[in-house]
This record gives C-alpha cells, structure tokens and sequence, in this order.
C-alpha cells in the first residue's frame, strides 16, 4: 500500500492501542462498533463517494467507435492560429479576465471552485471541444492545439480555476479519442448534453516521491469477467464531487493501463486533499479497495499506446497551463515595475529589474513554443514523446523560476495575498508535479 | 495553421548544408583551430559552389546574401529566405562556425549591403566579399559612440575617413569593408552611416590579426583609416542626417542579422548535444522521453534539461525569422532568439564537456573547441546584456534614457 495509506494504518494503530486498552468498550458492549471505528480510522477522513451526482446506465453503441480525424496543413513553419482558434482564444481570454480572475483569491482560499462558475464553464462549451460533432461535440477535426490554446487563456485568468473546468473535458477528449462505442454511448452525453458537464478528471498521480506513471502501485487484476482495482490515487481535481474517473492502474501480466470508474462503485472513497496550489480545483484523494469494474470499464482495449498518449497529453495540458499563469505574471510585473518608485525612480530603470522583466519574456516565449509545437505533432499524427519531454521540463524549470520572480519584483507585496503572484508561484510550482488530472 | 516543423521544400537545402558541414568543414576544423591565420584554401571551391546555388534559387545557401525584406503580397503564409539562410547557418555551425564566418562572399557586410543597399550599390558590389566592421577600442557594445569620422570633400566627392576599427571578420581576406563613420559627432546616433570601402584602399591599413580564444579559423582585423577617401557613391543609405529616424536604418541590419547569429549559436549547440549524446550511450546512459527525468541518471536528467534549452532557443530562432520573412516587425523576437541561443550554446557546450571528462576536454574530438568557439556567439551581434536591454526597453516600453 502506499505512503499515505501506511500514514493512516499509524493513526489506526494509535486509535487501537487507546481502544484495546479501555475497559469501558467492553463494559458498554461497544466492541465490535468500536472495531468499526478503528476500521475507518485506517482511511482516515476517507468517505464513500455515493453521494455524488448522476449515475450512468451503460448503452450499447453502435458498434464502432466514432473518431477525429488528424489534421492536414500546408506543412509550412506557421504560428498562425486559425481564425476559429483566435475566436476561441479571445473568448476564453476574456472569460478568465472577468470571471476567472475576480474569483480565483476566494476559490484559492476555500480549495473550491464556485458551482455557478463551473457551469458557465459549461456553457463555454469546453468539455464538447475534444469531441467529434456526431457524438454532440463541437469539433470535426480533432485538435490538440485548440486544447493548448483555451488552457492557455483560461489558466491567464486563474490556473486552478482551468483545472476545475477543463479536468471533465479532459475524460471527454479521453472518451472521444479513446473510448469504444458502447464507452461513448453512455458516457459522453453527460458531456455534451447535460446542462451542466459531469464532473469527471484523469486520476494518474499516486502519493509518493519519484513517482513515475510508468510504475504504479495501484493495481487492477481480472477476476472472471471483472477487474479488481487496489490503490489510491492523489491530486485529483474535484475528487469530492467527480462523477467519473479514468483511473490509472497496472493491470497484473499486462502493463499501465485507464479504467472507467465511477465513483458511486462499492469500494471507492475519496477524501477533500488540498496542495499548496491549484487548490480552487478541488483536489483530493481517490482510495480503491477491492473495486470490483465490468470488462467494459477498460479503455482503449489496455492498449499501451492509449496509455503513454494520455500521460503525454496530460503532460501537455499542463504546459498549456503554466504558459499562462506565466503570461499572467509578466502582464501584471510589467505595470508594477514600472510604477512603483525606489531611490527616486522606477524600479525598473535598474537592470537587475529590468532584466529579470526579459528573461521571463525568453523563457514563457520558449515555453510557448515547445508547447505549442508538440500539440501541433499530436495533431498531425506524428510521434511527440521527445517534444512533450522537452514542453514539460521547460515548463516545469521556467515556469516555477518566472513564478519565483513574479514574486520577487513585487517584493514584501508580492508575499501577501493583495496581489495575485504569491498565488501564481504557488500554481506554477504544480507543472512538473502533476502527472494526469487533464489533458489536451 | 500552427505548424512548427520544418516545411518539407527545406529539406534538399538542410541536406546539402548538413553534408557540407560534414564532408567539407569537420575534416578541416582542428587544421585551421590550430594554424590559426592560415587561409583555409578548401572553402574557395566551397564558396563558388554556393555562388551557383544562390543564382536562380530561393534557397539562400549558406550565408548572408538573403536577409532583404520583400512584400510577398498574396497574404498568405511565406517561408522564405530568411528562413531558409536560417536552417543553412545551423547545418553549417553544427560543422564549424569559424569556417562559416571565413566563408568567401558570406560576411556580416554582404548582409548589411543586401539589407539596405540601393540597385545600383547591390550591382555594384555583385560577388564581392564584404566585412563589417563597427567596433572600436573606445566603443563596443555602445556603437553609437564611434570616434571614427567621415567629412564630406565637396571638391573631390568623397567622403574622408579617419579612426581606428577592430574586431573585423574576415577583414583581411574580404574585398570590401563596410565601416562605420559619424558625419558629426554632436548629433549622436542620427549621424552614423555605413560606408563600404575597397580592401585595397591605401587609407584602410590593417594593423594587425588578433590571437582568440574560439573560432580561430576565422580572421579578425584591427584597421587604422588615414585620411582614407571614399566616393560617395559608396554610401549605405541616405546622407542625411536625420535626427527623427536616428539609428533605424542602420539597426534594422540587425533585426535581420540576429537570428543568423542565434542559428549559428544553435547548430553549435546541437553539435555538442549529438556528441554527448553518442559518447553518453557508450557509457551506458540513454534519456527515456516518457520516464520523470528525476527518476533517470544524473546525466540523462542534465542532458534533457540541456536539450530542452536547446529547442526553445532554435524555436525562437525559427520564429524571429519566419517573422522576417513575413514582414512582421521582429526586433523583440530577434534579440530574445539571440539572448536565449547566445546563453545556452556556451552553458550546454561547457555542460558537455564536463559530462564527457577527458574525452570532451582533450584535443583528440571536437568538443573543447565548440566549447571554446561558442562564446563568442553570446557576444557579437550584440552580448546577451544587450539583447536584455533591448527586450526590457520594449516590454516595458522605456527609452534608452530611462532604462540605461
């Protein structure tokens, strides 16, 4: 079991020692309620998550599954966005601005997002993006660059905001490009038709050091025609209220692979967990016990590849992410700078000011670039894993560096909660730890 | 569409490059690092060759004919020759930037001469080879401040020129020289113009050929001007000064030159990478693309961090040029590719060679040399300081009197 899941065992067995101890259990007849007790105690604030939302009767589909097509440009070098794509970027921009970022310091505070907020987000259409109009989406071509640039505008309003909204859109994209047609069938109209999206997210993160994707302790093995899950899962956005988890887990004789859970399962509990950052998308734990899943639960038949391709392009995602929590730093250090008065005058006509202003300039346009460059070869079809690779260790080093320094020219300001920065470097810091929760 | 890949009409161009840098510089490169002066007589045959490329082609060869900005018109999406040199320079630093900055008829001069030289100069001065030279012992990164005069001789119509010019690429193998001169010093920067002088100008006297740190293959001159006439014919531009415009016409050279210089930065960068990564593989260590870098080895941990500094300078590059040659002004993105590829060809080759221990830092390979050659790419066209200042002056739109 994991760490955590050992952390709550010492709570149990401190809780067992009191109550092994206590004459009183056995005076008041209590001890095999109390026994309970101590059985919960080893989950420590876990809770069943029956309570959440819908349930979903599973459909049969027609059969196959319905896809996007890959994208055919004209092959030349080109950081034109198309006009659809400026369209989309414009609005979403303008989203964060008036609603996201006027939100965010309170979200931040409750680890919560605003329930009003989500389903506007529903109304933007996001979690219809990834999918193909003949399954009720928005799209004819699917387009990872479309993905990169509204995570981008979103996460220039408030990152953990863009957590919270794209994370459903996320399992749908997962859904549209990987999900079979009975998977589709009963899934995806919760996405594209519901008023308000599903609350749903990609659970990969397992609670340890090092942890590698490629490596999990969450295990699934087939019993008969079912599979058994065991494990758990951290930093997963909206894990109290999801009503859809495409779980991680390494299926034994096989390899990593995605499950279809519903969390409303027997055996699955989840628990409120709050990070230093990205704490308005609700993050927590999800525990798997003995969670029993129907053959139809596995998505993209255990294909390896489905498997790397959504840790990649989750990866992405949050590059997109830390692209612009990063532009946001730069557009709110700029005007600051050049206002506030030392010795004088402002602060930055000194170039340790000034050049701390470029160098957040270089790197957020490298950044860009390599972000936007692997989405364009997930789009074209073409391999991606050396240039997520580099999106992603770019992202995580410069990302948390241009945070760090957001902070920094703010000075004693930028370490109160006044101005938004201490929020952003807090954010920032989540590139490079996250694995899962969304994708592109 | 956003498509960052490298169009497919380029490749037969990066192919010949690369096969150049590989088959005609590689072989030569220890030679002419260590006869430092000698004249590498192999790129004579080289450079008649790209002559003929150049006629009749997009595909600007190697150097620096091809950085002139042309309205395309049609609206559309153009990837064009400042791309194309581009890709050509990284080919070819990836084989060895000394021999590219010796290379006959491909000096910083011909760029300027191609970026600002009227039809009648462009005829003119066809098939020459041209240096730059701009720098003078009192004025490096503060061009603006050159001492060397040029007053006009109304009898005669030429232009007079007297100081001193150091730091000339290839200046004593060129045809031309293209100095930098002030009308009047009083006027600052306004009054600075470019002026191309013949090599063989008895007033043009080469003082002497400086002993470097990197890239020895390539010559640099200091040069005293003595009364040294020049028609007027051979004025870059307009004679006037023009106190409104200041030094546009002069920089806007480099908006165009900058990206060429972050392209040679990053073929150099990818030279040392290639190696490292080979000599990284024998020694048992390959970077998994998929796995935590944090979970893998120290050195496969670096090597993907270096890679990654690697790609966001080349696509910097990238775009600093596509923007060229779609007529978007560019100079922000022009100094952030130099800056960004300046500092991290000399951080990844130093990185290298410690990776690679002996082996990286003895002369039996090539790596202590790239090492040593890549930092003079984070100086000229403008040391990183200057790139920073450029880029902080424009994002957050301060004069040069204010942000100092």
């Amino acid at each position: 079991m994991s760490s955590m899941a050992e952390r709550s065992m010492g709570l149990g067995l401190r809780a067992l020692g009191r109550l092994a101890g206590s004459d009183v259990v056995d005076r008041l007849g209590v001890r095999k309620p109390a026994e309970r007790v101590l059985y919960r105690a080893t989950r420590d604030g876990f809770k069943a998550a029956s309570a959440a939302g819908r349930t979903f009767r599973a459909v049969n589909g027609r059969g196959k599954p319905a896809r996007l097509s890959t994208t055919a440009g004209t092959g030349l070098f080109d950081l034109t966005p198309t006009d659809e794509q400026q369209m989309l970027q414009e609005s979403f921009k303008a989203f964060g601005a008036e609603q996201l970022r006027p939100a965010a310091l309170r979200a931040d505070t409750a680890a919560k997002a605003p329930a009003e907020l989500l389903s506007a987000g529903g109304e933007l259409g996001l979690t219809m993006l990834g999918v193909p109009e003949e399954l009720g989406g928005a799209v004819s071509e699917r387009s990872s660059v479309t993905a990169v640039l509204a995570a981008e505008a979103l996460a220039h309003g408030d990152m953990g905001l863009a957590v919270a909204l794209l994370a459903p859109a996320g399992v749908a994209s997962a859904l549209a490009l990987w999900g079979d047609g009975d998977q589709q069938a009963t899934y995806l109209p919760a996405f594209v038709e519901a008023e308000a999206p599903a609350a749903a997210a990609l659970a990969i993160q397992e609670p340890r050091a090092l942890f590698d994707p490629f490596a999990l302790e969450t295990t699934a093995r087939r019993e008969r025609d079912e599979f058994v899950l065991d494990g758990v899962k951290s930093l997963v956005p909206l894990a109290e209220s999801a009503e859809l988890l495409l779980v991680a887990a390494r299926l034994e004789g096989h390899g990593p692979v995605l499950f279809l859970v519903e969390p409303a399962t027997s055996g699955v509990l989840v628990k409120a967990s709050p990070a230093m950052g990205v704490r308005a998308a609700a993050t927590g734990d999800v525990l798997l016990e003995g969670v029993r899943l129907p053959a139809r639960a596995l998505l993209g038949d255990g294909d390896p590849a489905v498997y790397v391709a959504a840790v990649r392009r989750a990866r992405l995602a949050w590059c997109a992410l830390a692209c612009g929590t990063a532009r946001a730093v730069l557009d709110y250090v700029i005007p600051h700078v050049n206002e506030r008065v030392a010795f004088g005058e402002p602060i930055s006509n000194r170039q340790s000011v000034a050049f701390t202003v470029s160098d957040i300039g270089i790197e957020l346009e490298g950044m860009r670039l390599a972000t936007l460059r692997a989405a364009a070869r997930l789009d074209a079809g073409k391999d991606a894993a050396r240039e997520v690779a580099i999106a992603r260790a770019l992202c995580s080093e410069k990302g948390a560096w241009i945070g760090s320094n957001g902070v920094q020219l703010l000075g004693g300001h930028g370490y109160v909660k006044e101005h938004p920065v201490e929020r952003w470097y807090r954010d920032l810091r989540a590139v490079g730890v996250a694995e899962g929760a969304l994708l592109v | 569409m956003i498509n960052l890949e490298i169009p497919k009409k380029f490749v037969p161009l990066v192919g010949q490059a690369h096969q150049v840098a590989e088959e005609v510089f590689r072989p030569i490169s220890r030679k002419y690092d260590a006869g430092e002066h000698e004249y590498p007589k192999e790129l004579d045959m080289l450079a008649a060759l790209i002559d003929g490329m150049n006629d009749g082609s997009d595909l600007g060869g190697a150097g620096a004919a091809g950085v002139r900005r042309t309205d395309n018109g049609d609206g559309g999406v153009r990837n064009g020759s400042n791309m194309s040199t581009v890709l050509g320079i990284i080919e070819l630093c990836w084989g060895d930037v000394g021999l590219l900055l010796s290379m006959p008829r491909q000096g910083l001069g011909n760029s300027a001469i191609a970026s600002v030289a009227n039809d009648e100069q462009l005829e003119r001065f066809r098939g020459k080879w041209a240096a730059m030279a701009i720098t003078e012992p009192e004025a490096g990164s503060d061009s603006a401040a050159i001492r060397t005069t040029a007053v006009y001789d109304e009898a005669t119509g030429e232009y007079v020129l007297n100081g001193e010019k150091i730091y000339v690429t290839s200046g004593e193998r060129a045809d031309l020289v293209v100095v930098w001169a002030t009308l009047d010093r009083s006027l600052g920067r306004a009054a600075i113009k470019s002026f191309v002088v013949e090599r063989s100008n008895p007033g043009l006297r080469l003082d002497r050929l400086e002993h470097k740190l990197g890239i020895r293959a390539s010559d640099t001159a200091a040069f005293i001007l003595d009364d040294c006439r020049v028609p007027r014919e051979n004025l870059l531009g307009s004679p006037e000064v023009d106190v409104r415009r200041g030094f546009a016409g002069v920089m806007q050279t480099f908006d165009n030159t900058r990206p060429l210089v972050a392209g040679m930065a990053v073929g150099l960068t990818r030279a040392c990478l290639e190696l490292t990564q080979r000599l990284l593989a024998e020694a048992g260590v390959e970077v998994d693309y998929d796995r935590p870098a944090a979970s893998q080895s120290a050195a496969a941990a670096e090597y993907l961090a270096m890679e990654s500094d690697y790609e966001a300078a080349r696509l910097l590059t990238l775009e600093a040029a596509w923007m060229a040659d779609n007529s978007k002004p560019n100079s922000l993105q022009a100094s952030m590719a130099k800056a960004k590829a300046g500092r991290t060809c000399v951080d990844v080759a130093l990185r290298c060679v410690r990776l690679c221990g002996s082996l990286g830092y003895g002369e039996e390979l090539l790596l202590e040399k790239w090492a040593r050659d890549a930092k003079i790419l984070d100086l000229f066209e403008g040391t990183q300081q200057i790139q920073l200042l450029i880029i902080a002056r424009q994002l957050l739109g301060k004069s040069s009197a204010e942000l100092k």
